[in-house]
Parts: structure tokens; sequence; C-alpha cells
């Protein structure tokens, strides 16, 4: 049943909305606008919103002062080979936690969500000791092993949720027509769970990427991804707005376009499950 | 009905997720209590010993942890407060019919995805800087003084920034358990003439309690551990009127070197979040057995 609703108070909501939305919006527009100024535009008094001279220049100036592309490489490398890593361990077990579920799986569920609150700081010394023990410090090895096991738990948990919603039933029927183990992962299982993992995938390589604490902490040059990156622009060298935005841009610009995707999972994940 | 043979199969598939898990959890925890009673400094190695509770109490004696665990609940409190309220008015909002829905929702959500050292810059440059920050120009535009925000209201400021940053996660979860909502019973409230004040807080709100706690809960666990935005910003400063605990924990650890009193601070922030941990495991748990 639709309810009756005014145009005008539509149109009134409608305005409210999209304020508040740009309100919000606007310090990645003013960045987005600011990565095509020159330096001296990007400091105009007052400030120029559409009315200067637009410019590419930042963006090869990046690449060329600080090697843009190796620490983005890095973020590749660290986000998706952790979330990879993540799922080869993960969908075994969220498989078998969905469709075996034994007297202890609740338990192993909870205490698996529990390793998550661990607050990164309180480990923060053990691991930076081991790291600089074992030479896997500023490492892209040493940050794909962490950044996997921080994101397993979460990966553990939405494969779960995703699995419990394949319906028994198509797995009894599989059974009864003779299908063994693997018969079943293969070609029932598999094709109902690819849009899980999928989801699950997009959400856990935004995480790896946008990780701030373990890449600043445990990467320094070699294996800087591009939060440690842009963190460098923090020392006062000079103020660079347009390079800083040019460079900005570059590190956001990949994950907003896939975090847009994925919005719905997003909920999912965060909350474990909590909230549908 | 599983068979013997499938139940042993499945054992082995959880074995991997749950040692790697196991291991990660339990070796830095116990090296982290073992550091926290051992006097070790990285720069006099050679100087080792038991140091009994020393680490702990010059931990706490020191009264930068003190001002550490203040501004730690003023930050996780002040972002509740401002991602809730504005949660719950910009879900309402966005759950109303209108043009473009699509759109402003992609627009409210896009800070989640921006990384915590860019967002922290994007404000500290082009926002708060009191001399080329919009808001100086803003400021001077209507004849006031620029005000220096990361000088002289640090903390205030970095909520500001953490608060844009959870502002659309609190938002889309209020929204996507607002739409889950079902609209007979508020068409039946609104045909027997409740007005929408009462409708909000005899409807609405009961329906989004859960939704709420999982938000308080679940950005609280974040909250607890904000640091890039503290590192590129203020450095935990001016002195330490920014530095929160997982901050502090950091500058002893990394900065000065001092192993034992580091993991002393470490030990205190895993009982600190296990508190909140507590909670937000039961409400959790819940919605498992549902």
């Amino acid at each position: 049943m639709a309810r009756a609703i005014s145009t005008r108070r539509k149109i009134g909501i409608t305005a409210l909305a999209w304020a508040l939305g740009l309100l919000i919006f606007f310090p990645i527009l003013w960045t987005f606008l600011t990565s095509f100024k020159s330096e001296a535009d990007a400091i105009a008094d007052p400030p120029m919103f559409l009315n200067f001279n637009w410019t590419l220049e930042n963006y090869f100036a990046v690449q060329e002062r600080s090697d843009y592309f190796k620490h983005f490489w890095n973020s590749v490398v660290i986000a998706g080979g952790s979330t990879l890593l993540g799922l080869i361990i993960a969908v075994p077990a969220a498989w078998s936690m969905a469709f075996v579920p034994g007297k202890h799986t609740k338990d192993i569920l909870m205490w698996m969500l529990s390793t998550k609150m661990m607050p990164p700081v309180g480990v923060l010394i053990p691991i930076y000791l081991i790291f600089r023990s074992t030479g896997l410090l500023d490492s892209r090895i040493g940050l794909v092993m962490v950044m996997t096991l921080i994101n397993l738990p979460i990966i553990v948990w939405m494969l779960y949720t995703y699995f419990k919603e394949i319906p028994g039933e198509i797995l009894e029927a599989a059974r009864m027509d003779g299908a063994g183990l693997r018969e079943e992962i293969i070609h029932v299982l598999t094709p109902m769970a690819v849009p899980g993992i999928a989801s699950t995938l997009l959400l856990n390589v935004i995480l790896a990427w946008n990780e701030a604490f373990w890449t600043l902490n445990l990467a320094t040059a070699k294996a800087a991804p591009l939060t440690t990156f842009i963190a460098s622009y923090s020392s006062p060298e000079g103020l660079f707005y347009a390079k800083l935005s040019a460079a900005s841009i570059m590190a956001i610009a990949p994950i907003l376009i896939m975090g847009w995707f994925s919005q719905k999972q997003l909920v999912r994940g965060l909350t474990f499950g909590a909230v549908k | 009905m599983s068979t013997q043979h499938s139940r042993s199969a499945a054992k082995l598939m959880i074995a991997p997720a749950t040692f790697f898990l196991f291991v990660w959890m339990l070796v830095p925890l116990v090296m982290t209590l073992y550091y926290s009673f051992r006097r070790y400094r990285l720069l006099t190695p050679e100087r080792q010993g038991w140091a009994g509770f020393g680490n702990y109490s010059s931990f706490i004696d020191n009264p930068a942890f003190w001002s550490a665990m203040g501004n730690t609940l003023l930050l996780v409190g002040g972002v509740l407060i401002i991602t809730i309220v504005l949660g719950v008015l910009f879900a309402l909002l966005l759950d109303m019919p209108m043009f473009g829905q699509g759109i402003v929702r992609i627009l409210v959500i896009a800070p989640f995805f921006v990384m915590p050292t860019v967002s922290a810059l994007v404000w500290k440059n082009f926002f708060m800087n009191p001399v080329n920050g919009l808001f100086a120009f803003a400021a001077k535009a209507m004849g006031m003084q620029p005000y220096d925000f990361l000088s002289q209201a640090p903390l205030a400021s970095i909520i500001g920034i953490v608060s844009w940053q959870w502002l659309p996660f609190a938002t889309l979860i209020l929204l996507t358990a607002i739409q889950s909502l079902d609209s007979e019973q508020l068409e039946a409230a609104e045909m027997d003439g409740a007005p929408a004040l009462s409708r909000f807080f005899y409807i609405k709100l009961p329906h989004l309690s859960r939704a709420i706690t999982v938000v308080i809960l679940i950005q609280t666990i974040f909250l607890l551990s904000v640091f890039a935005e503290i590192l590129v910003t203020t450095n935990g400063g001016p002195g330490t009127a920014s530095t929160n605990l997982t901050y502090l924990v950091y500058a002893k650890s990394l900065l000065s070197f001092d192993v034992g009193a580091g993991s002393a601070g470490g030990v205190i922030a895993i009982i600190l979040a296990n508190i909140v941990a507590i909670f937000l495991m039961r409400a959790i748990g819940k919605n498992l057995d549902s």
C-alpha cells in the first residue's frame, strides 16, 4: 500500500536531503577539485571553486616526486593478498560450520569474533619485536600476514551468514541423488556461494586497503602502502595542497568505487550479521 | 543428517582458521603480559630484569595516563553521541520518498571509504588550517579572527574528523534497520491519528534500539583504537591534549622504546576493550540463537 504524498513535500525533502548529502560529501569534492588546480590557485584568497585553470600536472608530479605506483602496488598486494589468503582459510571453515554444525560451532564462532576485540595496540610490541628479529619489518609478506589475521574473523563470519542462507534441502536432494561430498561442493554449493564470496572479498579489500594502524607502524619505506604514503605528506616540508589532493584522490578513488557497490554487504559484514 | 565421514572432514576444514587465530591471539598476548612485568628498554637492552608491577605503577602514575584516559573517553563518547544522533536523523530523512535517493545515499556514505590518513590530512589542511583553510577564509569573510582548530581545540577537532568518518556507518546501519520496519504498523498508527513525533518515539525508536546498540558497540571497539587521525594531525599534542590511550602506548613503546611500560599500557588497553567486548558479544550472540 503506497502512501500518497504531496509532490511539494517530496520536493522539500529532496532539497533538504541533497543539501545535507552534498555537505557531507563536500570535503571529498573539494579535494577532487583542488587536485586539478595549480599550487597557487589551491591556496588563493578567496578560494576558487570552479573558475580556475584546470590542470593535470599534479597527478604527474605526485608520481615523479614520490613514486605513487610503488605504493599503489604495495596496497594492491597487501589488500589483495591478505583477502585471498583469508578466503582460502575461511571458506572451508565457514562452509563446514554452516552445513555440518557441531555442538561447539556457536562457541567457535563467538571465540573467533572475540579475537577481533583485541585492541591492536595491546599486541603492537610483540608483533613489532617478532617482525624486527625475523626481518619481516617493512615487508609486504609481514603485512599480508597481519592483515589476513585481523580480518579473518570478519571473513569467516560474513561467509557463514551467507552460507547459512543456502537452503539445506538442496544439499539433501543432491545427496539423495548420490552426490558425494566433492560433487556436492563443486556442483551444488559453489554456484550458490559465489555471490556471498564475492561480497566478502569486496568488503575485505576495502578494510585492508584502508587499515592504518599496522601499516603505519610496520611499514615505513619499501613496503609502505598508500596509507603510509599519504601520511608522509603531513610533514611540513612546504604546503603542497594541489599535490596532496591529487595523491589523496588517487589513493581513495578505487576504494570509493568499490565501496559504492558494496553498501549492503558493508552492513552485514561489519555488524557480524546482527543487522541485515 | 551428516555422516561420520563428513563430520571429520568438517573438523579438518575448521582447523586452519582456528589454529591461525589461536596462535595470533595467544602468542602476542602472552608476550605482552610477560614484557609488562619486565624492565626492558630497546635503547639499553642489556639492563633487563623483573619489574614486578613497576611498569604498571609508572604507567598509571604518569599524569599523561589520566589525561589519555580522559581523552579516550571524550573521543569515544563524543563521536558516539554525534554519529548516533545525526545518524538517526539522516536515516529517517533518507527513508522518506525523494528524487535521487540512491545518489544522496552514495554521497552520505562516501566518507566511510576514505582512508583515515587521507581524511585527517584533508580536514587538517583544507579546512582547519588557520592560514589557508576554508574555515579561516570563512571567518575572515565574516570579519572574524581565524581559529587555529588543531592547536586550540585539538581533541574537539579530532572528534569532528572521526565523526565525519563514522557518520556514514551509523547512518547506513540505522537506515537498513528502519527499512526493515513493518510499514503496516506505521500506517495503522497514522490512521489512528498518531502524530509524527509519537510515531517516531513509540514505533521507530524502539525498533531501532537493537541497531543502535550494535552501532554503539562496534564503533566503540574501533574508536578505542583511533590512531592514524591523531598521528597525522596533532601527534597527540599540544602536550598530551589529544593523546588517547592507543597513542600513548605507541609513544611509550615506539618513540621512547620502553617495552616494559608500553606493554603495561597495552594490557590496560586490552582490559578496557574486553569490558566493551563482553557486551558486544552478548548482543551478537543473541542473534545467533534467533
